[in-house]
């Protein structure tokens, strides 16, 4: 195939907002000062589970300087994504420590602190569900009231007189003939725990509710300008008309920031307080233990397979620890039915993928969401089952690798276009030379100097997890001196989006990309609408609709051009900034001359401002038949590969990552650099879950790390010494210049080859994270 | 007002304790003020001088975003409090570049693409720049030793080595 020559796409140009960026110019919502702004704080439950039997405010009302106190019967509302499960603020009984149980605006911070210390609760407190056994007895149930719970149908599956907010479920093929077939059965436990998602920035959101009318204003910290919208218009039953979202420069998301969090409170305090603006800014300490984290998971895994490495049967029981609300996390649970068995070939297959209510702090999205969490588990049991049949785990992945003609869990076929897994797997492989597991004898060798070292692959897949309809759109305006003005609905979080888009956007105009300017500070009111800024799928999404924005661009200026040339539409084309006739190319006229329409020398004018749009929305997805969990959820597959050499301190267990190679069969790239940026962000991500990461509870259900001293996060001293990104552009069809995205991925399997490596290193299969220094040094002492 | 410094006066006094008087130079320009005795630094940075590129991103001095360089040392602002700064020189990222242009260091974090969504950045460029005041030539154990306590959870952290790396280059070269 001939490589078509672009003259923008697949260039590393520099993110378009750097310089505001390192001057501090940057304005975060952190920033935002209001006329007249009022200052948020909460109370909250110190129990994990308790009935609230009384709340006196009184004397937090008569502070001077407060202007709002709410406790839950003044804020009646309830939200939730997928299960409208969750009130604003807590009525009647807590469910996690934590949990906000009265909020306060008043003049200062200062003085909403002291009028949170006045409010006296009295609390009952009952007995919890603190983990996931306990949540399968159902002795103790969350939410009592589960089976009046509106929920989103078809989609998901609450359990009546359970804590199961939904279980979803596979059946492939014939799962007893599978295990019948097989010479060999695996069978392994793998868990791991809650993590933050930790943004530099916290959640933070001002509000201007107009008392007096529906009228609504609210700025945050937000991944999801549209959805917000749609859930506050839902929570508080208004025209989303009334509702106007704006999102400046957010300080990281991660999927944190996606939906609706504090939003509503911060609302229906405006409200209460006679329409001032109202700032909650949450303290880290809030934002690990009142705000969503990733749910810790419990994956039992059951693998039947041949002497000669070929899968025969699996399944699965992935149990998630989602914590006392669902928000996302059905959502997260769901990925497991059609994902769960990673980017391998199986005939028959069984999974039950169950979210859990728990008394903890609840879970959400978490990049790559669902992945990092199963990847885990299966990444993890392909090398264990490599070890059992003495096969290279290499070997015994590409043996049951998808492949053009294979059919993933869902009866996906996969063709050459869909990506590459074994190509990426393959490109790993060789770039940490990986020659099999080192023998018994060469780790006893490495023992002797206090530190071994130790290589592991492993593979990883993703599609986004979305509705069927997800849709997204674009405008773009051309000025006089031809420069475009390009509007979108996705935020530019630091990923880039922005960046990209204008480089496709001048790609399809022949524009230099400095004429493109993507209009930043998102609003619902101005700009077009998109889902939500998550799931890895603007790359494609978004960029289908900017071409699509540009192209109609070019159409409405060949309009207008023709009737000037007077020849056919047809005949015309475009190229650096000029329309021209084909047969007479020095017939030609500037865009500019064009963006508000063009004038004839006597002054007649024809046509007008050009303004354009693109739409795009997701095709061909289907609902996962709610038995089988057939159909068609992915928009587009991005699979991809980590290979790691890690060293290990035998005396301290703690774990330096050496090199980390990571493949992605990005289909296309648009831009190099800010992929990199992706890629190298990502893996550190990954690497925290893999051996730092993770939240502690106490046996009564407190939170014992709401911070960074206790709940620590990598630094510059826990980079690997390399990462080296590897592209493979198997292009996809539908994706603009064939690109799918590729910003979640990087973080997904990353602590699979670190334990995978592990086992290299030491001998010792792990299956719980983190792999800290603890952890694995107990074990070696253990093994010793 | 405190009735001491007219104008110049952000009484802002949030303890209920005398406000305290406070003399100090930010960016190069003097500043004089007084202050609850309570306030932190990077309150006051940001609260009354409207300095808002420095950042709060935990408030007890775990994270690096409120990191500022005082008398020649970085801290965090948001553990210390405004009247430490008495009589110190500070300067914060607003300082960094000069006479409209961009510092190379500012420079080579665009260029090494060293920061996503920004948030730590402006901490981060603090650490990196006084680092090189006193190591002009830092090696890479260093850069990451002085790195350390600015936490940034966008980029791997291993595209802000690099800039800081090339930047020493520079300014070896160009500013001897």
């Amino acid at each position: 195939m001939v490589e078509k020559e672009y003259r923008h796409i697949g260039k590393s140009y520099l993110r378009k907002e750097g310089q505001e960026k390192v001057t501090g110019q940057a304005m975060y919502i952190h920033d935002l000062e209001l006329p007249g702004m009022l200052h948020a704080k909460l109370l909250h439950s110190p129990h994990a589970r308790a009935k609230i039997l009384s709340i006196d405010t009184s004397k937090a009302k008569a502070l001077p300087g407060v202007k709002a106190v709410l406790v839950g019967e003044d804020a009646p509302y309830l939200v939730g994504l997928y299960m409208i499960d969750k009130r604003i603020i807590a009525r009647d009984e807590v469910r996690y420590q934590g949990e906000v149980v009265a909020a306060v605006a008043a003049i200062d911070e200062v003085t909403a602190e002291k009028a949170v210390s006045l409010i006296e609760v009295e609390y009952e407190v009952l007995p919890a569900v603190h983990t996931i056994d306990e949540a399968l007895e159902g002795k103790i149930l969350v939410h009592e009231d589960i089976n009046d719970l509106d929920y989103m149908k078809g989609v998901f599956f609450p359990q009546p007189d359970s804590n199961i907010a939904s279980w979803n479920t596979t059946k492939k093929g014939d799962i007893e003939k599978g295990f019948a077939e097989a010479d060999l059965i695996v069978e392994n436990e793998f868990t791991l725990p809650a993590v933050a998602h930790a943004p530099m920035e916290t959640h933070v959101s001002v509000a201007q509710a107009d008392p007096y009318s529906n009228k609504l204003k609210v700025w945050s910290s937000s991944q999801s300008p549209f959805t917000l919208r749609d859930m506050l218009a839902k929570a508080f039953n208004i025209p989303r008309k009334d509702i106007e979202v704006v999102i400046p420069y957010i300080g990281g998301g991660f999927g944190g920031k996606a939906g609706i969090h504090i939003e509503p409170l911060v609302a229906v305090l405006s409200k209460a307080a006679k329409g001032r603006p109202v700032k909650l800014k949450m303290t880290r300490e809030e934002e690990f233990n009142q705000l969503p984290t990733r749910a810790g998971m419990r994956g039992r895994i059951k693998t039947g397979v041949k002497k000669n490495g070929k899968i025969t049967a699996f399944q699965a029981y992935y149990d998630w620890d989602s914590g006392a609300y669902a928000d996302y996390g059905v959502n997260v649970g769901k990925t497991a039915v059609y994902s769960g068995g990673g980017g391998y070939e199986i005939e028959n297959a069984e999974i039950h993928s169950r979210t859990l209510y728990t008394n903890k702090v609840f879970s959400t999205a978490y990049r790559g969401f669902g992945h990092l969490e199963t990847h885990w588990s299966v990444e993890r049991q392909m090398d264990i089952i490599a070890q059992k049949l003495g096969m290279d785990p290499f070997e015994l992945r590409m043996k049951n690798i998808l492949k053009p003609g294979s059919r993933t869990l869902s009866g996906e076929v996969i063709y050459q276009h869909t990506g590459s897994p074994s190509e990426c797997l393959e490109a790993v492989a060789k770039e940490i030379g990986w020659t099999g597991y080192q023998t018994k004898e060469e780790r006893l060798e490495q023992f002797k100097t206090g530190k071994v070292r130790g290589k592991g692959i492993a593979l990883l897949q993703k599609a986004p997890a979305m509705p069927t309809n997800t849709s997204t759109g674009a405008i773009m305006q051309m000025d006089e001196d031809g420069g475009v003005k390009l509007m979108i609905g996705a935020v530019d979080m630091g990923q880039g989006v922005n960046t990209a888009m204008a480089q496709i956007a001048a790609e399809e105009l022949d524009i230099p990309v400095e004429k493109v300017e993507v209009s930043w500070e998102i609003n619902s009111d101005k700009h077009p609408y998109d889902w939500n800024t998550v799931a890895s799928k603007y790359t494609l999404m978004g960029g289908n609709a900017v071409k699509k924005a540009a192209q109609d661009m070019l159409r409405q200026m060949k309009e207008v051009a023709a009737q000037v040339f007077r020849a056919h539409i047809e005949e015309l084309a475009h190229k650096d900034g000029y329309i021209y006739h084909i047969k007479h190319p020095d017939k030609k006229i500037p865009y500019n001359k064009l963006s508000r329409g063009y004038v004839f020398e006597n002054g007649n004018a024809i046509g007008g401002p050009l303004i354009s749009h693109g739409v795009y929305t997701a095709s061909g997805l289907t609902n996962l038949d709610p038995e089988t969990g057939e159909g068609l959820p992915a928009l587009a597959w991005t699979f991809g590969a980590h290979g790691v050499e890690i060293e290990v301190d035998v005396e301290t267990g703690e774990i330096t990552v050496l090199k980390m190679a990571s493949a992605f069969d990005a289909g296309k790239v648009i831009n190099k650099k800010l992929v990199d940026g992706q890629v190298i962000g990502g893996v550190l991500q990954g690497i925290g879950s893999a051996i730092l990461e993770g939240y502690k509870f106490s046996s009564d259900g407190t939170l014992l790390n709401p911070s960074f001293t206790d709940n620590k996060i990598p630094t510059a001293k826990d980079a690997p010494l390399e990462v080296v990104p590897i592209y493979i552009e198997n292009e996809q069809v539908d994706g603009p210049y064939g690109a799918r995205g590729v910003a979640e991925h990087p973080m997904i399997s990353v602590p699979s080859a670190v334990g995978n490596a592990l086992y290299d290193a030491t001998g010792i299969n792990f299956h719980s994270l983190p792999l800290s220094p603890e952890n694995v040094a107990l074990r070696i002492a253990e093994n010793k | 007002m405190c009735g001491e410094h007219g104008n110049n006066c952000f009484v802002h006094v949030d303890s209920g304790l005398p406000p305290v008087g406070l003399k100090c130079v930010v960016n190069g320009e003097e500043i004089q003020a007084c202050v609850d005795p309570t306030m932190t630094l990077l309150n006051f940075l940001r609260n009354e001088l409207k300095l808002f590129g420095t950042k709060e991103g935990c408030g007890e001095g775990e994270c690096g975003a409120c990191t500022i360089i005082m008398n020649g040392e970085t801290v965090n602002s948001c553990i210390i409090l405004a009247v430490e700064a008495d009589g110190a020189e500070i300067l914060t990222v607003e300082g960094l570049a000069k006479d409209g242009e961009l510092s190379i260091l500012q420079q080579e974090f665009i260029k090494m693409d060293a920061l996503q969504c920004g948030f730590c950045t402006p901490g981060m460029l603090m650490s990196a720049r006084a680092l090189l005041d006193r190591n002009p030539n830092p090696s890479e154990e260093e850069i990451k030793e002085a790195l350390a306590g600015n936490f940034c959870r966008c980029t791997g952290y291993i595209p802000i080595i690099d800039a800081v790396k090339s930047a020493a280059k520079r300014e070896r070269e160009e500013l001897k």
